[in-house]
């Protein structure tokens, strides 16, 4: 990078030329008043907030104010952020912007961090002058997450901005003119985009506010917060929760430049709510019934000394819970709790990942690919904030229009209208149409095997020594050679696929195609969405599957299964369940939400959600990242590892008793499995820094918040894992970017302190972004290619191929029960092709019945012109098919009419 | 262009709009346009318009909204037969554009963007219609009548009322 030197206020300072004065001032740590500019949306020049004064040498005394969002920062320039003309300026802005404001800060949801009101303060506008009536607005009603309070609104279109250019949503707009401007739907109705939240943060005041958070308010200063790290997907996103009273309050983004940036999908931001649903478990259950702690341990460590254990772990479980149980039952008895065949895929992305020479990119080199392929994944369903990022990659391309006319990639408006509709390219072969089907270059919609067999024909169109496809009908070779073109000619070419069509063929076909390109040498990136949050962890410690687990119930004697956080009536056809279960004497489980599982079990033990617990968790990318405790929970609620610690120190064991910390426990795993080496270094560890607090400084009610149980002032619970305190003091020194529990800076109440943490705005965190990546293509060229290409799909007579569709609300295990979300589920239905349900006399909202291996089942049926032929589409992780594992073939038969033994056609 | 089978425009208008998109290097530049040209045949911009225009330009429906919202000129409930559009700006504010307005809302008995109950005649106050040289003015649909006075008016609505005035499309 260039560096220009500017003057400010007479002061030489070093920037980026690439950059607008906005930008390089506050990445200076200037205070520069902001309202439309965001650093993900770029300047526009709307608000007129951030004026400051440019003079065109050193003699020049009378300058001209400019918006410093709008001009470059080019070597020489002089500006004036002091003068006090720009100075009454823009406390003029603020006074004009203010003068419609309700001023309704006390009732006002975004008060206390409210960026309108940072930046009133910031410009010195204290006295209100104009005396008549304000513009009032109806508001909308935009569904279970998002609040519209419109009269709070001050025009500067961040909103619309974000949820339609940068989100690609359409159903947010501006109406009407001047000052009865009206951001909202047409009519009432539920926000449609899968980021609508990030409303909450993008809109500078109270216009757009988490409806979640009204049934249980708190003010930012009143919260308890942690860093922490969504459980709802693969990608790892980080976010900051917040606590009061010993509940989980709320969920906002935490900045992390290489993961999720500025944003969150609403799954993330809303799915938190889980926590406190009505199955949670918050006390030991002994045989249904609840029990005390010590009573729990007894049984437990009775249990344990009869031996014979095995465990069961899980991909939405930590690290050092499935380490602890690997630990309690050794290795040779624990087993990874995932279906035979995802836990197939997810090795297979693994190894690909660790023995080929394609890189796993993060999130943010995602979005600077210039072109995409994506292989079998509906990643708005799968992976939301893939998909975003996804969106703006094709805008990479085409930017190279704007650059070459010399206009700046932050001057927005300029840039799109040069730009208009052209986008990068960006193909994707899915089982169905996705979401991001509206910004491809081109789409396939086809079976798993077929998809596979497009993308090995891909790699071989890239390279010629890749096994050919054989029988490839000349579309596809036409189109496998357009896209194999498109991925050659990109300077960043990256290739998306996951196990979302649970075929082995398209994450080789992906590796292929990522290898392949690789072999000609371009530098290529190959991204696999994870189903879980930690499955990318779990595949790591190399447990056998499921099935294993069975088996060795039947081949030797058991008399305890453990299952870690887990549901294995998801994971499983309930009679392989019931087998498992049947096999052994005891069943002790350890969840946080009431399934099957529990029920079933003798002892349940109530483990800590990501709130609740400190642990780390493995992303798509293979980073490995920390979260920390929210809360104290006041019950017996506590980290699974630590339960596992606990009793098998009671139970007299030996091997566990080396650790008693967090930190002592990662460095067991790091010690014990090589794959983890790094784990350490996820997050400085207790000793390495002084006290942070996790309560803001204006932290109000410490000392009566408990009055009504005990007058004295309870001592703060200790944190034996981390530098997180329960309190209010920090120690000096400063805040390593892993463990910056909110984001807040003196002025900067708002989510938009964040700048006062970036070594440049939009760039890294000060100190480097957190996690660590644990796995590094191989540098050795020993990788093969694939040969095993599956034959084309042929669609059976009398039977479909049922494959999942995935849903941001519904797919995912424990955000269905968050009380915003719960109200915005799909209902079972099963999808057909229009042409096929006329075959079995089927027609959109009526029913259909169904025969999947022995069982039937009655469904509404959604015709869908996208699936094809041969293909019917059953919504995944919905109950009660949430234990069938698809894709498999099923039967179809309308209602009334019985199952002949070949089917019905 | 997404194909149009029922339109609900007049054959002649329908196959001007198919031109209309035509002529400029990305269709929905053709939207104003279009939305006025319906407005003059339906009398207003109906859901119906919206849907229609929205299909011809390959947008959302919102999008035609977000549009049509923004403009003064564009309305979304019908007016009466004859729209009386009175200029109250500068020049024939100075002139006694004022005296001619509330002289319509007395007569017509209905106020700004109403229609009466016969639905014959509807009010609108509106900005400058270039007629400055001849302020006080006010257009009734697209025919222009200056140099106004209360009497004038008076015999003016009383002509169309009778069905004698001019009726510019």
């Amino acid at each position: 990078m260039t560096v220009a030197t500017i003057f400010i206020d007479n002061a030489p300072r070093e920037v980026n030329p690439k950059q607008n004065l906005l930008h390089v001032c506050l990445s200076l740590g200037y205070d520069l008043p902001y309202f439309c500019w965001h650093p993900a949306l770029g300047s526009v020049g709307a608000c007129r907030q951030c004026a400051v004064k440019q003079f065109r040498n050193e003699q020049d005394a009378t300058g001209k104010i400019v918006m410093a969002c709008m001009t470059p920062a080019a070597e020489g320039t002089r500006i004036s952020i002091a003068d006090p003309e720009v100075v009454a300026f823009r406390a003029g802005v603020i006074q004009g912007l203010m003068q419609n404001h309700p001023h309704d800060c006390p009732v006002c949801d975004e008060g206390g961090e409210c960026h309108l009101q940072d930046m009133t303060v910031m410009t010195g506008h204290r006295q209100r002058v104009y005396s008549f009536g304000k513009r009032t607005f109806r508001n909308q009603y935009l569904g279970p997450l998002v609040n519209h309070e419109m009269n709070r609104c001050i025009q500067c279109q961040r909103c619309v901005r974000f949820y339609r250019e940068y989100a690609g949503g359409h159903d947010l707009n501006a109406f009407h003119l001047r000052d009865s401007i009206f951001y909202g739907r047409h009519e009432d109705g539920v926000l449609e985009s899968e980021f609508s939240g990030n409303l909450v943060e993008i809109c500078p005041t109270g216009v757009f506010t988490d409806a979640t958070l009204k049934h249980h308010y708190s003010r930012k200063w009143d919260l308890q917060m942690a860093p922490s790290i969504c459980v709802h997907c693969g990608l790892g996103c980080n976010i900051t929760a917040g606590e009061r009273y010993g509940t989980l309050r709320r969920v906002v983004n935490r900045y992390n430049h290489e993961v999720n940036g500025y944003f969150l999908c609403d799954r993330g931001r809303f799915g938190y709510e889980f926590v406190e649903s009505s199955l949670r478990i918050r006390h030991p259950l002994v045989d249904g019934k609840p029990a005390t702690r010590s009573e729990a341990l007894e049984r437990f460590g009775a249990v344990l000394r009869k031996g014979a254990v095995i465990g069961v772990g899980s991909p939405r479980a930590s690290l050092e819970s499935n380490f602890a149980l690997r630990a309690l039952a050794g290795p040779d008895h624990f087993f990874a709790g995932v279906p035979d065949e995802e836990s197939r895929l997810i090795s297979a992305m693994v190894r690909i990942l660790r023995d080929g020479p394609a890189r796993s990119p993060s999130l943010d080199e995602v979005e600077h690919s210039d072109a995409v392929f994506v292989l079998g994944e509906d990643l708005t369903n799968v992976a939301p904030i893939m998909a975003l990022r996804l969106r703006q990659s094709v805008r990479q391309a085409p930017m190279r229009l704007a650059a070459g006319l010399h206009i700046p990639e932050w001057l927005d408006h300029a840039v799109r209208e040069t730009v208009q509709d052209a986008k990068g390219p960006l193909f994707i072969a899915s089982p169905y149409a996705t979401k991001l089907d509206d910004i491809a270059t081109a789409t396939y919609h086809a079976s798993p095997d077929d998809l596979a067999r497009l993308g090995f024909a891909i790699a071989h169109a890239i390279d010629a020594t890749a096994p050919e496809v054989i029988a490839l009908s000349p579309e596809l070779e036409t189109m496998a050679a357009k896209i194999a073109a498109a991925l050659r000619g990109a300077q960043h070419p990256l290739v998306v696929a996951g196990a979302s069509c649970r075929n082995r063929g398209v994450i080789e076909a992906a590796g292929q195609i990522a290898w392949a390109l690789c072999k000609v040498g371009s530098p290529a990136s190959l991204s696999f969405t994870m189903p879980e949050c930690n499955s990318f962890g779990l595949a790591l410690m190399e447990a056998p599957p499921l099935s294993e687990a069975l088996r060795t119930v039947r081949s030797e004697p058991v008399s305890t299964l453990i299952v870690l956080e887990n549901d294995l009536f998801r994971r499983a056809p309930a009679n392989e369940v019931t087998s498992l279960l049947r096999g052994v004497q005891h069943l002790i489980v350890l969840d946080h939400l009431g399934n099957p599982t529990t029920d079933a079990a003798e002892l349940v033990l109530p483990a800590g959600t990501f709130a609740e617990s400190d642990g780390t968790l493995v992303n798509n990318e293979g980073r490995a990242q920390r979260f920390f405790q929210v809360l104290n929970p006041s019950t017996d609620v506590q980290e699974s590892w630590r339960w596992l610690h606990e009793v098998s120190v009671a139970a007299g064991s030996k091997s566990m008793e080396r650790w008693e910390d967090l930190d002592d426990l990662t460095a067991t795993i790091a010690k014990e499995i090589a794959a983890f080496g790094a784990l350490p270094k996820v997050a400085p560890p207790r000793s390495a820094v002084g006290k942070i607090a996790r309560e803001p400084s204006r932290y109000s009610g410490r000392t009566a918040m408990l009055a009504n149980i005990s007058v004295h002032e309870p001592r703060p619970p200790q944190d034996p894992d981390s530098s997180l305190a329960f309190s209010m003091e920090s120690g000096p020194g400063p805040v390593p970017s892993s463990l910056i529990p909110f984001f807040w800076a003196p002025g900067w109440n708002s989510v938009q302190a964040v700048n006062k943490f970036q070594s440049e705005i939009g760039g890294a965190l000060r100190g480097g972004d957190p996690g660590v990546r644990l796995i590094e293509p191989s540098r050795e060229s020993v990788w093969q290619y694939f040969s095993a290409i599956p034959p084309a799909f042929k669609s059976r007579s009398g039977e479909w191929l049922l494959i999942p569709v995935f849903h941001i609300f519904g797919s995912e295990e424990l955000s269905r029960h968050a009380q915003g979300i719960s109200q915005l589920l799909p209902r079972p239905y099963l999808a057909l092709n229009p042409a096929e349900a006329s075959l079995v006399g089927a027609k959109a909202g009526g029913r259909i019945k169904i025969l999947i291996e022995d069982s039937q089942f009655e469904l509404e049926i959604m015709l869908r012109a996208d699936l094809p032929r041969g293909v019917a589409g059953l919504p995944a992780g919905l109950p009660p098919f949430d234990g069938i594992q698809l894709p498999l073939f099923c039967k179809l038969a309308s209602v009334g009419t019985e199952f002949s033994a070949r089917g019905v056609l | 262009m997404s194909a149009v089978t029922n339109t609900i425009f007049s054959p002649e208008l329908a196959a001007r709009f198919d031109k209309l998109v035509t002529l400029y290097p990305v269709k929905r530049s053709a939207l104003i346009p279009m939305l006025l040209y319906a407005q003059d045949e339906v009398g207003y911009v109906s859901d119906a318009v919206v849907h229609e225009i929205a299909q011809r330009l390959d947008l959302f429906e919102l999008d035609v909204r977000n549009v049509l919202s923004y403009y003064s000129m564009l309305r979304t409930k019908p007016a009466g037969k004859y729209n009386v559009q009175v200029c109250t700006n500068i020049s024939c504010m100075l002139r006694g554009g004022y005296e001619i307005l509330d002289h319509c809302k007395a007569k017509l008995g209905i106020g700004h963007k109403e229609v009466t109950a016969d639905k014959l005649f509807s009010l609108e106050e509106v900005e400058c219609i270039g007629a400055c040289c001849w302020a006080p003015a006010m257009q009734v649909n697209y025919d222009f009548h200056e140099d106004l006075t209360p009497a004038k008016v008076d015999q003016i609505l009383d002509d169309y009322a009778a069905g004698r005035g001019k009726d510019v499309k």
